[in-house]
């Protein structure tokens, strides 16, 4: 029947772990070779499957971290109480094979060749998807000015750190921590409001494309914000991910 | 759903539980054959119109359940028997696939 050969080219597909790369404490770079894969466009995501050996499943969906035409990456933070980030980030090891499926999603994506000025908003691991969209800029030599507002709870929990602070020409990445500052911290402190917003965000005249990703309430206070500095309601790209399921 | 898209009213009643249609894009490339985050969904309920990414999705239920994110109808049920997807769109007016 028609249905089976759809079945096997559109679902899942069987990955081999190459590179893992500790990015934090308890977060994660697994890269994935995957031999049909149909390459991704910055700011999709992939669902991974995992099979118990009572035939239990657990899903979960992932931000791609790489490029598109790099290997396929994503990032995974370890939620204590998860029932697949524990595994990704402690048990995963080169060479074992996860099932994936993806790429996934044509809303939340960037497109290099689009010029308007791109801000970029991330609670926590919702940097993941950005780190796609500016290795993206960098690879394509795209100009679109970038600013991203990322807001983690420690200078130790910021993912991409040594990269991040890179900032190519283009490029500028802000900080606000929430929960512990270094000694000598000259950035922001505390969560991302009103007033960061309005001293971070692109004015809303210049037509800038914008993208928040993080936790459910971290991204409804950022999008209201946004929302409240202008920004056209439906033009705000949001990326909500929760605790257990979903992009997590 | 696209002309609430992160106001305070609409997003008040929202739970942080509440993802976007972007969390079921694998199932409903599963379900439809084709990309659906971009694909334009219709209100059953209010006639309200949006892209499937703009709706609001629960994942805690035994299933995932689609929302209306301007009046909170429910959009789409996807409930899993072992290998087979039983699909409720009733609560659609329409759903189109985005122009290529």
């Amino acid at each position: 029947m028609a249905g089976t050969a759809i079945r096997g080219r559109l679902t899942w597909q069987t990955a081999t772990v190459g590179v893992v790369t500790d990015e934090t404490p308890s977060v994660r770079t697994i890269e994935l070779q995957v031999p049909d894969w149909a390459g991704h466009r910055a700011g999709q995501h992939l669902d991974v499957r995992l099979t118990a050996e009572d035939g239990y499943t657990a899903e979960r969906s992932y931000s791609i971290a790489s490029a598109p035409g790099e290997p396929v990456m994503i990032t995974v933070e370890r939620l204590d109480d998860g029932e697949v980030s524990p595994y990704l980030t402690e048990e995963l090891r080169a060479g074992d094979e996860i099932e994936i499926r993806g790429p996934i999603g044509g809303y939340f994506v960037w497109d290099a060749a689009d010029p308007a000025p791109v801000l970029l908003v991330a609670g926590g691991s919702g940097v993941v998807p950005f780190r796609s969209m500016l290795r993206h800029r960098e690879r394509t030599g795209a100009s679109a000015p970038v600013r991203l507002l990322y807001s983690a709870r420690s200078l130790p929990d910021v993912i991409y750190r040594t990269e991040l602070d890179k900032e190519p020409d283009g490029v500028e990445v802000i900080y606000t921590l929430t929960r512990q500052q270094p000694p000598d911290w000259t950035g922001h402190s505390g969560r991302v409001n009103a007033a960061l917003l309005a001293e971070v965000a692109w004015p809303e005249d210049q037509q800038p494309a914008s993208y928040v990703c993080g936790p459910t309430p971290f991204v409804e206070a950022v999008a209201n914000g946004l929302v409240s500095l202008g920004y056209p309601a439906g033009q705000v790209r949001t990326e909500r991910y929760g605790g257990a399921g979903g992009t997590s | 759903m696209t002309a609430h898209e992160g106001t305070a009213s609409a997003d008040a009643a929202l739970d942080s539980s509440a993802l976007d249609g972007n969390a079921i894009g694998g199932l409903l490339l599963e379900i439809f054959g084709t990309e659906m985050t971009t694909a334009l969904a219709t209100c059953a309920t209010c006639g309200s119109t949006g892209q499937v990414a703009q709706t609001v999705v629960y994942l805690q239920s035994p299933g995932a359940i689609m929302r209306c994110r301007v009046c909170g109808a429910v959009l789409v049920v996807v409930v899993r028997r072992e290998e087979t997807n039983c699909v409720d769109l009733l609560g659609l007016a329409a759903l189109e696939p985005a122009p290529a």
